[in-house]
């Protein structure tokens, strides 16, 4: 039946039965929980009718305080993707010695270690860090919301839909088999022919968009939208971080964006950028991924450097120490992230010149970051120090990061380099710093912005759990893959020779496996303490003893934030009002002018998923429909010119009144 | 003025509220961000000539710019799109004067020249394909049909949007938000400009040179 074949790959392209992984018991097990998971999940969002509350009040809000708690929990559930993974591969390499094959096979095996760096970096840590920037820099500057309420919106939703066609891949065809850059020739057509490469740069295309908004969107509301009297060195270092770290989004995602549309063309026209011959350059792609690459993972520690910088002067009762130098610490860290992409392949044969330069660039970090470092200790001495679970994380990042960052220093040496490039011992020292840094600021900056976002506490014992569990296996899982990376053994390793090697891979799953534990105490704090939200309850709006504007207002805040625009003498504006005790005002409220939901956002990124998913199978009429779609869907909401609303004075007098009546009891 | 906005500290009044909210024009933070949009999407030009730059010299036994450009084809379509920007220029000076008529009329002149400068691109690069120039051929040839065509590509949607704006004037007048989109558009048309005048220089001049 030539015809009926002809036709199917006509609607179909390149997708066919064969594309369902079902020789693979694994991922047949995992497509059932989450297929049972999925249908329970929608069947009781069915039966407790919440789907018109989750569409009105959630997925179409341009709130900036729920499209940040909507990051979180993109966030945190692909964190769990992301964490099996990491689990799957330590046992693999613990399993796989004496010629054991281990239980994965080569396939399989390669997209997971593919799989777990696309996921965390682009799916777990970017949507947390920015979700934490979309909650707190609006509040902490004093805005009733950013300063393009739609694109904030858009942005989340492009960001899942990335987050979307890369779990797609899970179940129906594969993920790429090249390494979470996917470097060429590996990654074109002729030896990646299958779509696995193309789920990795369409996700990321499509996630792609929406962190290159959210970063112009970001950087005007900063710059645009600060209550007055918050001159810029008076805003708070997070803040500061966060306008930093936008910048950055905003000066390499373009490049990432355009090199994987030239890998794109590579692949699907047949041009000769990345390829071999007719006059490509691998090389260049290498180059140019690692423009956008290194100064990614600046963009994801300088908001928990911002993090650190609350936390720390806000459990030591003071004022931060060395403000000044905390801000130009992070400019200069901005700066100098573009400076070093080089260090990352030093082996490509440039010649000592110019790997000197890099290794020296690179070297230089260390100063900026070393003065925050004493700035935070600094800040914490003669401190009444209150050892409460945001300040334990902190403590523990000063303690893994430091390590972290003297081994990222060795690695900066291009002798040593050569050495140790491509081993374990550069997987070791990126997780030292992403985990120790990163992980450690956001659970940091969960626990302690959660209750100004709930209006409840964590629970601390929980807290406690996850924390030891996470610290303690973190250095149980790390510190073996040093060892082995010294001993000259190569990342992605499947199988082993060596039986010697085995017992350090024991003991780096063991950690893993305490890790785990830690993951799971944390989602236990979370249940427990939703449970317990009674008990939890804070009703002050300012649980910690806290210094800036965000604790000013109630918890949760009121959608508008706050009811007058406040204005600011000092850059702890909170710790200013209440020492020159300050009234929260009870009347004279105005209606207020606020932008209004809408569901483009939702419409836009669901379309630029089906086009990145019919991109992939080469079903291009489907491509070219979802297409026209798009800039049809764009075009019509230009027409929609009524996109704000005000919130009627009766409305902010009762939100008002009610926080008055809780601040009273609270002081009763 | 609400009473509870004002401290007494050392007989000093300190101010912790605006009694009323601060005049926010609406879109008062438009300019920055479509700056901050077309730096980032200049990003992707840069990289597009540091391909060209690295690449533009690999024929791969191929034709080069000399076999292939014709500058008196490529002078004209830059005189295409130059003028193109002048009567986006007047129909910005029209609006000033809020003469809607003249306004409408330049834009359409500036969308024509678009058209016409499209035109001769698509020309060029059905030539060029036709006698075997293809991207494929070369990594010169993948840079440069690449570098030419996403600004081309930029037309392309400069003039859709050209023509979405001109119906919205001409259904809600030059109300605020459709003047901010005019200049938004004004912004990216002189920006198409400026890479242009990089693309003429580098890829076709510095070509016939090379």
């Amino acid at each position: 039946m030539p015809d009926v074949s002809h036709l199917a790959k006509l609607i179909f392209g390149r997708l066919t039965w064969d594309s369902i992984p079902i020789h693979e018991p694994i991922l047949i097990a995992t497509f059932a929980a989450v297929l049972l998971g999925g249908i329970g999940l929608l069947g009781a969002l069915t039966y407790f009718r919440l789907w018109g509350y989750l569409w009105r009040e959630w997925f179409t809000t341009v709130d900036h305080k729920k499209i940040g708690i909507m990051y979180m929990v993109l966030g945190i559930i692909m964190l769990l993707r992301g964490f099996a993974d990491a689990v799957m591969m330590r046992l693999q390499q613990a399993m796989a010695f004496n010629g054991s094959e281990g239980y994965l096979n080569a396939h399989h095996y390669d997209q997971i270690f593919t799989a777990h760096g696309v996921i965390m970096i682009f799916f777990v840590a970017m949507p947390l860090v920015t979700g934490l920037m979309n909650y707190v820099v609006p509040l902490q500057i004093g805005a009733r919301d950013v300063s393009f309420p739609f694109l904030n919106n858009f942005s989340f939703w492009m960001t899942t839909a990335g987050a979307a066609l890369v779990m797609a891949s899970l179940f129906i065809g594969e993920f790429a088999q090249t390494g979470w850059l996917a470097y060429p020739p590996l990654s074109g057509i002729q030896f990646s022919p299958g779509v696995g490469v193309d789920y990795y740069i369409w996700a990321l295309q499509v996630a792609g968009v929406g962190t290159t908004l959210s970063g112009i969107n970001l950087i005007c509301t900063i710059v645009k939208m600060r209550a007055p009297g918050m001159g810029m060195m008076k805003m708070p270092v997070f803040t500061w971080t966060s306008l930093c770290t936008n910048v950055l989004i905003v000066a390499t995602f373009p490049v990432l964006t355009a090199v994987l549309t030239l890998l794109t063309l590579d692949r699907y026209v047949g041009t000769n950028f990345f390829t071999n011959d007719l006059g490509g350059n691998p090389m260049m792609y290498v180059n140019l991924i690692w423009i956008w690459g290194h100064p990614e993972v600046y963009i994801l520690i300088l908001p928990a450097f911002g993090i650190f910088s609350e936390v720390v002067s806000t459990f030591s009762g003071k004022r931060l120490f060395g403000y000044t130098s905390m801000v130009y610490a992070t400019v200069v860290i901005t700066i100098l992230s573009y400076l070093v992409w080089l260090h990352h392949f030093f082996t490509m044969g440039s010649g000592a010149s110019v790997n000197s330069f890099f290794g020296i660039t690179t070297m230089i970090i260390s100063i900026p970051t070393g003065a925050k470092i004493f700035n935070w200790l600094f800040t914490m001495y003669r401190g009444r120090i209150r050892f409460e679970l945001p300040m334990m994380w902190t403590l523990a990042f000063m303690l893994t990061f430091v390590i972290g960052g003297m081994t990222g220093v060795l690695l900066a040496v291009p002798p040593a380099d050569f050495v140790l490039h491509n081993s374990l011992f550069l997987v070791a020292h990126f997780h030292n710093v992403i985990i120790g840094g990163v992980l450690y600021g956001l659970f940091a900056g969960i626990i302690f912005w959660w209750p100004k976002a709930f209006g409840f506490k964590l629970d601390e014992f929980w807290g406690k759990i996850s924390f030891w569990f996470w610290v303690i296996g973190f250095w149980i899982a790390f510190m073996p893959l040093y060892v082995l990376g010294l001993m000259g053994v190569t990342r992605r390793m499947r199988v082993f020779d060596d039986p010697s090697l085995q017992i350090w891979f024991i003991i780096a799953g063991i950690g893993a496996a305490m890790v785990a534990v830690g993951i799971l105490a944390f989602l236990i704090q979370i249940g427990v303490s939703i449970w317990r939200r009674e008990e939890l309850k804070e009703t002050t709006g300012d649980p910690w003893n806290g210094r800036t504007l965000e604790w000013a207002t109630s918890s949760p805040p009121p959608a508008y934030n706050f009811a007058f625009t406040p204005v600011i003498r000092d850059n702890d504006a909170w710790a200013d009002m209440k020492k020159n005790h300050y009234q929260r005002p009870v009347e004279g409220f105005r209606d207020i002018h606020m932008p209004r939901n809408t569901p483009t956002g939702v419409i836009l990124a669901g379309l630029s998923a089906v086009l990145g998913f019919a991109m992939i199978w080469y079903m291009w009429w489907l491509a070219a429909l979802s297409f026209v779609a798009i800039i049809a869907v764009a075009i019509h909401h230009t027409f929609n010119y009524a996109r704000d609303y005000y919130i009627p004075l009766d409305e902010v007098v009762a939100t008002e009144e009610a926080r008055t009546k809780l601040l009273s009891t609270a002081r009763a | 003025m609400s009473t509870a906005t004002v401290t007494q500290k050392d007989g000093e009044t300190i101010v912790y509220h605006l009694p009323d909210e601060p005049h926010h024009d609406e879109g008062s933070s438009t300019a920055l961000g479509f700056w901050l949009y077309l730096m980032s999407d200049c990003l992707i030009f840069a990289i597009l000539f540091a391909m060209f730059g690295v690449l533009g010299g690999n024929y791969a036994a191929g034709p080069s710019p000399k076999d292939l450009f014709d500058l008196k084809l490529v002078a004209l379509n830059t005189a295409m799109l130059l003028f193109s920007s002048i009567t986006y220029g007047f129909a910005m000076l029209a609006m000033a004067k809020d003469r809607i008529g003249a306004m409408q009329g330049w834009l359409a002149i500036t969308g024509l020249f678009g058209l016409a400068f499209l035109g001769i691109e698509l020309y060029e690069f059905h030539h060029l394909i036709e006698i075997g120039a293809t991207p494929q051929r070369s990594a010169f040839l993948s840079s440069f049909f690449v570098l030419v065509g996403t600004h081309g590509l930029h037309v392309t949607f400069g003039l859709v949007w050209l023509v979405v704006l001109m119906v919205q004037v001409a259904k809600h007048g030059l109300i605020a938000a459709n003047q901010r989109r005019l200049l938004c558009l004004s912004m990216f048309w002189h920006f198409l400009d400026v890479i242009w005048i990089g693309v003429f220089t580098f890829v076709y001049l510095l070509g016939m040179l090379r």
